[in-house]
């Protein structure tokens, strides 16, 4: 359940922008979760609804964009999607493959009052 | 904090005194020059600030010392609503960009880590496993070999006890617990803390005992050179494949308590060739904690990563005193003209 550090994270980011904003309120928080990410985007979103709870982001919609997971295939010398660790290159079957895209944990945007 | 574990921030201590208690945080502020810096301190009394005995540090017009780490402009929040994605969803909603790592505040911590790591040339490993795959073990052991070799401090983590930071020091080696309460991973402010009151010797090596937890710790850089994952043939060789953000993490596997290959139903070689499906070319050991073997080449491992450290230092010591001679000949010079 590290889901609720990284949503103490993501509270923290939101609260430091807000801040800066002067906001009142916080009624979306778009967030990035590459497919390969280490998280689990239900888990993160309850933990989420927890942590902020009693801050001007109680409340909040949390919006999750997935980002697709990509690869750089060495014996194809391509690039290559990848839906998760441990998958093969679909074109060739090897499993040396580097992760070039897909891993981010990011907060995006957040919309305020 | 979370309802369903009750794991969060609060809880952690390192050797029974509070983290968050304890006075020292991250602290961020932006110089004239436009410069952002993220700095931890250890507050004494007020709000005077001594720097974390972490990197170079230097003082304000304030009187006020700071430790730096330059490597975190990127926490400067963009709240720049021009260019956003998104459209508001209320009359009244203002969009702001933020565009920010969730685990930026860890990796700033973690970057001055590895900077406090690098200044003093000490070897750092995240020993990452499962619960009883003998990573204890494998430390009183290791350190056991490297006696009167290389000096050898250890940070333990547990949710409660210091069982294990308890037998460490039977050894004769420093080791700090540090207790994550109701949290499943060590994160980097954690470590810092216990680094400083640690205080490893120059050129040392520093072994962090994870939490026994295959997947929370994976997310976490703790600052260290390389994370080892420890699997033992008790468990299933299937594990890498169960598990693969932290073999993808790792940059060494140690397959441990061989001994019993006897007894089990573990193929060494399936699990070998399945860390390396996540993590193509990752390098194994293949260990036993109680009975030594393989040893010889985990010790090499160790000492190779230690001689790398300190000649890394040392390089750059040298570097810095060539600057130092290059500048006291500038400034000579300079008195001659004037």
């Amino acid at each position: 359940m590290h889901e609720v550090a990284l949503a103490e994270g993501v509270l923290r980011i939101v609260m430091d922008a807000a801040r800066a904003s002067a906001a009142t309120r916080v009624h979306t928080v778009w967030l990035e979760l590459g497919a390969l990410a280490h998280v689990e985007p239900d888990a993160l979103e309850f933990c989420f609804d927890a942590v902020t709870r009693g801050s001007v982001a109680e409340g909040a919609r949390l919006e999750i964009a997935r980002t697709a997971g990509t690869a750089w295939c060495m014996p194809c010398g391509t690039r290559v999607p990848l839906a998760r660790l441990g998958d093969a290159c679909p074109a060739c079957g090897s499993h040396q493959l580097q992760v070039l895209e897909g891993d981010a944990m990011r907060v995006k945007e957040i919309g305020i009052a | 904090m979370c309802t369903t574990c009750g794991c969060g921030d609060g809880e952690a201590r390192v050797d029974g005194v509070s983290v968050t208690d304890a006075g020292e945080h991250l602290h961020e502020h932006r110089h004239d020059d436009g410069t952002t810096h993220t700095h931890w301190h250890v507050r004494q009394g007020g709000h005077s600030h001594v720097p974390a005995p972490a990197a170079a540090p230097h003082q304000h017009a304030d009187g006020t010392w700071h430790s730096h780490d330059h490597d975190v402009a990127a926490l400067a929040t963009a709240a720049a609503p021009l260019g956003s994605v998104h459209e508001p969803g209320l009359p009244s909603e203002r969009i702001v960009r933020i565009e920010q790592d969730i685990l930026a505040r860890n990796d700033a911590f973690a970057a001055a880590n590895r900077q406090a790591l690098a200044d003093r040339g000490i070897f750092a490993l995240n020993l990452v496993s499962s619960p009883g795959s003998g990573k204890t073990t494998l430390l009183v052991r290791t350190i056991e070999a490297l006696k009167g070799r290389i000096p050898v401090c250890v940070i333990e983590g547990d949710q409660q006890t210091s069982l294990d930071a308890d037998r460490i020091r039977a050894t004769g080696a420093a080791a700090v617990q540090v207790n994550t309460g109701k949290g499943c991973h060590l994160d980097a402010h954690m470590v810092g803390r216990a680094m400083a009151q640690l205080a490893p010797p120059d050129g040392s090596l520093l072994l962090v005992e994870n939490v026994g937890n295959l997947v929370c710790p994976a997310a976490f850089d703790l600052g260290e050179a390389h994370k080892v994952v420890i699997l033992s043939v008790t468990e299933g060789d299937d594990k890498p494949l169960k598990y693969p953000d932290m073999f993808r993490a790792a940059d060494l596997m140690l397959v441990n308590k061989v001994d019993l290959l006897p007894y089990v139903q573990f193929d060494v070689g399936a699990a070998v060739e399945y860390a390396q499906r996540i993590k193509p070319g990752l390098a194994s050991i293949r260990v036993s904690a109680t009975k030594g073997d393989g040893f010889e080449a985990w010790l090499a491992w160790l000492e190779r990563g230690v001689a790398d450290a300190r000649a890394a230092r040392d390089r750059n010591v040298a570097a810095l005193r060539r600057r130092v001679a290059e500048l006291e000949g500038q400034l000579a010079a300079a008195d001659r003209v004037a």
